[in-house]
């Protein structure tokens, strides 16, 4: 066994190292304070065209897509080394992730041909309409209707927890276009101008303070037919393929979230109730031992599947214990840590230790963390039926029509 | 990057659970523990050792296959899966001792005789009133040792002991001859694997290596065990999910239940990591890496956490049946004691994972 890369892998990494070293040299340390939004799309279309113009956008996808046709492999260290810089991240990472690879795969060609080529340049943001304040983890109990007009289709409704819908240009939404068919049929799924008559976008504060995502309202908004993705009813399937590249994206423990290495330094500094230094009790060691064995396991768990990606063949369905392990091992650690802080745990803004600061974020952050994405319970659900092979679980209005189960 | 096992190991694996699944299993684990059984089921031993299973690790020099530790792991993995009434996983500890400490005179000795499988060793570390492996009283005075070891697994078909005793400078393992001690039988919590009390008298011994070998062996050690322990936590999950399928209540299989699915999700989250840390541990082996010692006390915490879980939950979602005495149930959850038992408990693993990352932080500070 070894860590190393193939021939092929160093010969393209040390050619990515070389460009980001040229190219990103502003992005070398944190920026001094975090970017307001006009500032931080600037940067982010600005980097974007950056990468674009030296080939490392659509890295995966088809070339007859625009993409380079390289392999997941390549996505993974060009992910690698960019991660070593501090450039703007997020602001493609749903569009180019998840919206466009259904738009490519579902649309039609001049819709692909209009929509695509930009859309990877940067110079349109897109985000995705799927939850809806009725339909979370049951994400196919949507209400958003389409209604078809002549060539159009009309949208009323409401969709929420939409990342990045107050800077997007475009989305893929999915509506229910025929209530009297069960719930996962007589779905459709569009793009959407977020700029067109009737889209109000409607920013929601979250507990952490942050404003990451919205709520969309449709007031009668115009689509064109030529805009559809997918067959009329089979919005379920084509959401499914906008799903599978979510699954891919979401993951690994989020950059920012402290880790063992933190509770080690601060036990050090702290007293333990008999008044020796907390790092020597049991009960420290033991969760330092715990953090670092879900964190680590997970960043092993995925070399696994990288190791098989690496070998060209498909990685095992391990994978999917990711998000489920690292969401709530943040929140452990983190409660675990600012209790051992005692009141310096709970003094927060200009007083506070920075480090602390940093576990407090992390402590609400992971709260999010273990519902965005698939919850802890949906995931538990997918491992359950997926990878073990359980029964589907009990969905009593499956075989309803949607309207004899909901009033719409 | 290569984190997986060698096609070689994985097919050795394949090999050894499917002749497992034929002759061992719960079965004839429930046969080895009626009185009066045998205390290992000779004939399929006769038969791992003719398929060179106790010849992989040992050097070709010594009439072994000079295989890898991928390839103990992946037999440690199948015997543990399938309780198999055989001392394979002592012998394979004790083999991993001679292969790593042994001198060129000691393994020429011993190891012919294990690579055929006319010798079965075992390792005595445990003692009455210590808890881990750093703590032996059993003592060294010269080449001759002193104490109780109790218990010793598969003590009583052994006629080769690795003992753990203080020598000059902290524990370290020396060979013993059981026929120069006194062997007695112990009763333990597994009814399927025998134990044994070695007594030792001014006993004599060969030192096998220094103090600091010892504590190779025991990452090594770990990282063997964890195997065993994840291919008995996966045939308890394989167990509880086939139950789960099958079992009907209120209408519904029971695996439709959300109550009982993520408490199978949950057997497999600590299965995987398990896994994930077992695999870092055998690729520092081969890499000769710098993280071994907390890749294998990570492996070996996360593989009991693993196999207590799905041990004890496997008979909770078989509900009454599960607690009988006819119920397979038993097995694995026995097992999880053996587990503990055979290298010393949860915490002090947890400790040994988390003092080894406090050295490799100064180091790189």
């Amino acid at each position: 066994m070894d860590f190393n890369d193939t021939p092929q892998e160093a010969d393209y990494r040390a050619q990515v190292r070389a460009w980001l070293e040229d190219n990103a040299a502003e992005y070398r340390e944190p920026a001094a304070e975090s970017w307001k939004l006009p500032e931080f799309i600037a940067r982010s279309k600005a980097w974007q065209a950056k990468k674009h113009a030296a080939g490392y956008t659509g890295i995966t996808w088809p070339k007859m897509f625009g993409g380079q046709g390289l392999t997941p492999m390549h996505s993974i260290i060009y992910g690698q080394e960019e991660s070593r810089f501090h450039v703007p991240q997020g602001l493609y990472s749903i569009g180019l992730g998840m919206c466009i690879p259904t738009v490519f795969t579902h649309g039609q060609p001049e819709v692909i041909q209009r929509y695509v080529p930009k859309a990877l340049l940067g110079e349109e943001v897109w985000c995705q309409l799927f939850s809806e304040p009725a339909a979370g983890s049951d994400l196919a109990g949507i209400r958003t209707k389409a209604v078809k007009d002549g060539d159009e289709w009309v949208i009323d409704g409401q969709k929420v927890w939409t990342s990045f819908a107050h800077a997007s240009d475009y989305g893929i939404v999915v509506t229910r276009t025929d209530p009297s068919q069960p719930k996962h049929k007589g779905l459709t799924m569009f793009i959407v101008n977020m700029k067109a008559p009737g889209v109000t976008v409607k920013g929601i504060k979250q507990m952490s303070g942050g404003s990451d995502f919205n709520e969309v309202f449709f007031d009668g908004v115009r689509v064109h037919d030529s805009h559809r993705l997918g067959a009329v009813g089979d919005g379920w399937k084509v959401a499914l393929t906008t799903l599978m590249h979510e699954r891919l994206a979401v993951g690994g423990k989020p950059r920012y979230a402290p880790g063992y290495e933190t509770l080690m330094k601060l036990a050090r500094g702290v007293e333990a109730p008999d008044g020796t230094p907390a790092i020597g009790a049991s009960d420290v060691r033991q969760k330092i031992a715990q953090t670092y064995i879900n964190d680590q396991g997970i960043k092993l768990t995925q070399m696994r599947a990288l190791s098989a990606l690496s070998k060209g063949q498909v990685p095992g369905p391990e994978q999917s214990i990711s998000k489920v392990v690292v969401a709530k091992t943040m929140q452990d650690l983190a409660s675990f840590a600012l209790d051992l802080a005692g009141g310096d745990g709970f003094v927060a803004g200009a007083d506070a230790d920075p480090e602390l600061a940093k576990l407090q974020g992390s402590y609400i952050g992971s709260a999010g963390l273990r519902i965005a994405g698939g919850t802890d319970e949906i995931l538990r659900n997918i491992i359950a039926e997926r990878v073990l092979g359980l029964p589907g679980d009990m969905r009593p209005d499956k075989d309803t029509p949607f309207n004899q189960s909901v009033a719409v | 990057m290569n984190f997986d096992f060698s096609d070689e190991a994985k097919e050795l694996g394949e090999q050894a659970k499917k002749l497992l699944a034929e002759r061992a299993g719960t079965g004839p684990a429930r046969k080895a523990m009626a009185e009066g059984a045998a205390a290992m089921d000779a004939q399929l031993w006769k038969d791992i050792a003719e398929l060179g299973w106790t010849a992989a690790r040992v050097p070709e020099a010594h009439g072994g296959l000079g295989l890898s530790v991928e390839e103990v792991a992946q037999l440690a993995e199948a015997a543990g899966g399938s309780l198999a009434h055989v001392p394979l996983i002592s012998t394979l500890l004790a083999t991993e001792a001679l292969v790593l400490a042994g001198t060129e005179a000691q393994q020429a000795k011993y190891l012919p005789g294990i690579a055929s499988g006319e010798t079965i060793a075992t390792v005595a570390w445990s003692e009455q009133g210590i808890n881990n492996p750093a703590n032996v009283k059993t003592v060294a005075k010269g080449n001759a040792l002193s104490g109780v070891k109790q218990p010793v697994a598969d003590l009583a078909v052994a006629n080769l002991v690795i003992v753990a005793a203080a020598g000059p400078d902290g524990p370290q393992l020396y060979i013993v001859d059981p026929a120069a001690a006194k062997v007695g039988a112990v009763e333990t919590v597994d009814l399927v694997r025998r134990h044994g009390r070695l007594t030792l008298e001014n006993t004599p011994a060969e030192p096998l290596g220094n103090a600091g070998d010892y504590q190779d062996w025991l990452d090594r050690a770990a990282i063997i065990l964890a195997y065993e322990a994840i291919g008995t936590a996966g045939a308890a999950m394989a167990m509880g999910v086939d139950y789960a399928k099958t079992r009907a209540a209120f209408g519904q299989k029971i695996g439709r239940y959300q109550a009982v699915k993520h408490k199978c999700a949950d057997m497999y989250i600590k299965l995987e990591l398990a896994r994930a840390h077992a695999l870092h541990g055998l690729a520092m082996i081969g890499m000769n890496g710098p993280e071994l010692r907390q890749a294998a006390a990570a492996a070996r915490v996360a593989s009991l956490d693993a196999l207590a879980f799905c041990a004890e939950e496997n008979v909770q979602l078989h509900g009454g049946i599960g607690f009988t005495w006819e119920s397979d149930c038993q097995f694995y959850y026995r097992r999880n004691r053996t587990a503990v038992a055979a290298l010393g408990p949860r915490g002090w693993w947890a400790d040994r994972l988390v003092r080894a990352l406090e050295q490799r932080n100064r180091a790189a500070a």
